[in-house]
């Protein structure tokens, strides 16, 4: 096997252009195929070389379609490329947009909330995520068409937004499988 | 370490796949047909009983043999040690009751059974067990078999693999890779058939329960998610039904017969008859006859059904876990394939059907078709079985300790593997030469309730202020779901040396250790089986010897002839018993010697005598 470079980042190692929006059917029979060339599999009776290089390539290979194939792994890991500090758990500070529903779900904890208040908690942020889910999608697509950096630094606020609100959700959820 | 040659030659040596079940184990290898095919025994045997017993001898009996003496000596003798797998004691410490044998003093990370006057770990067991089945594979191939592909349950964590390589290490075989069972099943079931859709996999085995869900689409078996209770299987069913009969009977019998080893095992195989015969029939018996008492307990299948409802309601959790985790609604799983002896129950298939609302397949034989599979991987390994690829996943997620107990994931659990993150790592204290990272498994938040896989100590740091050294750690977990540690120095580039040490299960040391052992046993079966040779073969020259002092031929030697003969059979005899086979053998070649004239002799009277006789009947 002619070894491949493993220094490539994400996109380029599955050969797709450095964009948001990616076609995931395609990535799919990317990685598919790429699995068939690469995986540890097809080495097993190679040389100790073809079989590490086997390893390491298919392991590249996973990582990198576990990120590409999911629209926020692959925004953060973008972001994170062009210099992005995207501070996963690191900034605590609450968005401001977001503070009367943080502390209302507070309150709500606290008590013994009924069944359908959890519900309708869980309703709203639920929508709240689907709205910017799609912000979102409309981000990515304005930054494919024109790389600003500017739409990035958009990006990043509401991907740390939507990591709150995803918070809401579990916590919320947490509280109704209890 | 090259402990095995592997041969790159022109002839392909075949490569196996083996099942090392809980309860049975089998061996398999693609057939000329390209169908993977069971090898039987050369009494035509399939499956060989997991079972392992040390004879007072000290010698080991594996399978059939060792399932009879679990009824005659149950303290030598162990089953179900699969459970016991890179596990240490305070796991196991409550199902131990319910086993006969004894478990020696220091197992606390590696469980060491007592067994007469030998101690042996479970990797050690599954190695008698493999050896077993590489046996049956040559014979049955005609040629020497080195490499396999062998089955664990897709939620083994990483010690629990480790101990499963390392039996196959210690019994002479190189492990190709391990596999997943559930998926395993999948490469049985879907090879020939071309089929795509999502398919789940229900494993409900001996010990062990593990859920797959899979993707597959032109030839690519894509594993989206597993679950499972490495904790749970027949044996539970076994032990709830052993438990109530041990009330009945201490009640009926006014005996306490739960210390009773010999009378326990009988009653466990009352009770699994009891158990299989309620899959095909409304109502079994437990029977037991034991020193002339008889227990009878008729159990009807409702009844049953009510007792192991528990135990099979615990297999449906990690199930709808499994479709969580696939991000796929029920309706989208098109089959579902059972494998596992216990998945014959009718309970069993009447929960997945009622879960999965999909007809269950059944349509192979359920303790084979783990088996069937590893043959298919192994064909995909020697490159005989072509355009089929497993992707699988590792079943936990990988994790190392922060401040305060917290875990800090590094490779979330259904990940397909090989997967691999890396870290860096700096000094607290000004020349600090040691880095202790602690490595977990587990979806827990605190380090306390995840499982402690390894303590990695990154040694031999360059002395530098605190915070400024930088070590890159790289996590990589193989196709086998074993995770690699490897670090580098940063700043230098210099490969950092990373010592391991496993919270359970054997170190490498202590498995060459091993591999030595059964070497060193190896030979010493060997060297015994000569000295019995020769023994045999003693035996018959000195029954002929004095066989042939009633012929005529013996007193027409002369008197030193005789004396010689006399002599040489009674060095013989003095040899015989040495632990020695040359010296055996050396003295029935001065025997052999010695006769010369006397076989010559009675050679000549026999033709004569037989002439004579032609003669008469030519007459007559």
């Amino acid at each position: 096997m002619s070894p491949v470079s493993l220094s490539q980042d994400y996109f380029s190692f599955f050969g797709i252009p450095r964009k948001l929006s990616v076609d995931t059917a395609d990535l799919q029979s990317r990685f598919y195929s790429l699995s068939r060339k690469f995986h540890p599999d097809r080495f097993a009776r190679g040389t100790v070389a073809d079989q590490q290089h086997a390893l390491d390539a298919t392991a590249l290979l996973n990582d990198a379609y576990r990120v590409l194939r999911d629209p926020i792994q692959r925004a953060e890991y973008l972001l994170a490329q062009e210099g992005f500090d995207i501070g996963e758990q690191r900034s605590k500070n609450v968005p401001p947009e977001l503070l009367e529903e943080v502390f209302e779900l507070n309150m709500l904890l606290e008590e013994t909330p009924e069944r359908d208040e959890l519900e309708r908690a869980r309703t709203k942020f639920q929508s709240m995520q689907a709205e910017t889910d799609e912000e979102l999608s409309s981000l990515f697509e304005s930054y494919d068409a024109s790389e600003d950096r500017k739409v990035l630094q958009g990006i990043r606020g509401v991907l740390n937004r939507r990591r709150y609100i995803q918070n809401l959700v579990r916590d919320v959820e947490k509280a109704l499988a209890q | 370490m090259s402990t095995f040659q592997i041969d790159f030659g022109e002839q392909k040596s075949p490569v196996v796949g083996i099942d090392l079940g809980t309860t049975n184990s089998l061996v398999a290898v693609m057939g000329p047909t390209g169908h993977p095919e069971i090898i039987h025994a050369p009494d035509g045997s399939r499956l060989v009983p997991s079972i392992v017993s040390v004879s007072e001898t000290g010698e080991l009996l594996v399978g059939a043999a060792a399932a009879d003496a679990l009824l005659t000596h149950p303290e030598r003798t162990v089953y179900s040690a699969k459970r016991f797998m890179g596990r240490g004691i305070h796991d196991v410490q409550h199902e131990l009751e319910m086993f006969p044998f004894r478990v020696a003093d220091d197992s606390e990370s590696v469980i060491h059974l007592q067994l007469g006057d030998r101690l042996l770990t479970p990797p050690q067991i599954g190695a008698e067990v493999l050896r077993h089945l590489k046996e049956i594979a040559e014979l049955h191939l005609g040629q020497q078999v080195s490499q396999a592909v062998i089955t664990v349950p897709a939620y083994f964590n990483d010690a629990q693999r480790q101990a499963t390589k390392y039996a196959g290490r210690i019994a002479g075989l190189e492990v190709l890779r391990l596999v997943n069972e559930p998926t395993a099943a999948s490469l049985a079931y879907g090879l020939d058939k071309r089929k795509e859709g999502i398919v789940a996999v229900y494993d409900f085995g001996g010990g062990t329960f593990d859920i797959s869900i899979l993707k597959l689409h032109d030839g690519i078996f894509e594993v989206l998610a597993t679950n499972g209770d490495t904790h749970l299987g027949g044996d539970d069913i076994d032990h709830l039904l052993m438990r109530i009969a041990l009330e009945d009977i201490a009640s009926e019998w006014s005996e306490n017969i739960s210390g009773n080893q010999e009378a326990v095992q009988l009653l466990r195989r009352a009770v699994i008859r009891a158990k299989e015969e309620l899959s095909f029939v409304p109502a079994a018996f437990i029977d037991l006859v034991y020193h002339g008492k008889t227990y009878r307990r008729e159990l009807p299948r409702d009844v049953f059904d009510r007792l192991i409802a528990p135990v099979v309601n615990r297999t449906l959790g990690p199930c709808r876990q499994c479709i969580r985790d696939a991000g796929v609604a029920i309706e989208d799983i098109a089959e579902v394939v059972m494998v596992g002896g216990s998945t014959r129950i009718p309970l069993v298939r009447q929960a997945v059907e009622t879960l999965f609302r999909a007809r269950p397949h059944t349509e192979l034989n359920p303790d084979e078709v783990v088996a069937l599979g590893a043959a298919v991987q192994a064909g995909i390994l020697s490159g005989d079985v072509e355009d089929t690829l497993l992707l699988d996943v590792t079943p936990l997620s990988l994790g190392i300790e922060t401040m305060g107990g917290v875990v800090s994931k590094l490779i979330h659990r259904n990940s397909t593997i090989p997967a691999s993150a890396t870290e860096q790592f700096t000094t607290a204290v000004d020349g600090q030469r040691n880095v202790l990272i602690h490595v977990v498994q587990g979806e827990r938040e605190l380090v306390k309730d995840c499982r402690s896989l390894a303590r990695f100590d990154l040694k031999d740091i360059d002395p530098v202020p605190a915070g400024m050294a930088r070590i890159e750690v790289r996590f990589l977990i193989d196709a086998n779901g074993i995770l690699n540690v490897t670090a580098r120095d940063v700043r230098t580039g210099k490969e950092q040396s990373v010592d391991v040490k496993p919270s359970y299960g054997l170190n490498d040391e202590q498995v060459e250790a091993m591999i030595r052992e059964s070497y060193e046993k190896a030979e010493e079966d060997f060297r015994e089986r000569q000295v019995r040779e020769a023994r045999v073969e003693a035996d018959a020259i000195l029954a002929a010897t004095e066989k042939a002092k009633a012929n005529d031929a013996w007193f027409n030697l002369s008197n030193k002839e005789r004396q010689a003969i006399d002599g040489a059979v009674n060095q013989l005899l003095v040899v015989y018993n040495s632990d020695d086979h040359t010296l055996i053998l050396g003295h029935i070649e001065r025997l052999n010697q010695a006769t010369v004239n006397l076989a010559e002799n009675m050679m000549n009277t026999a033709v004569r005598g037989a002439l004579k006789g032609a003669k008469i009947d030519d007459l007559g």
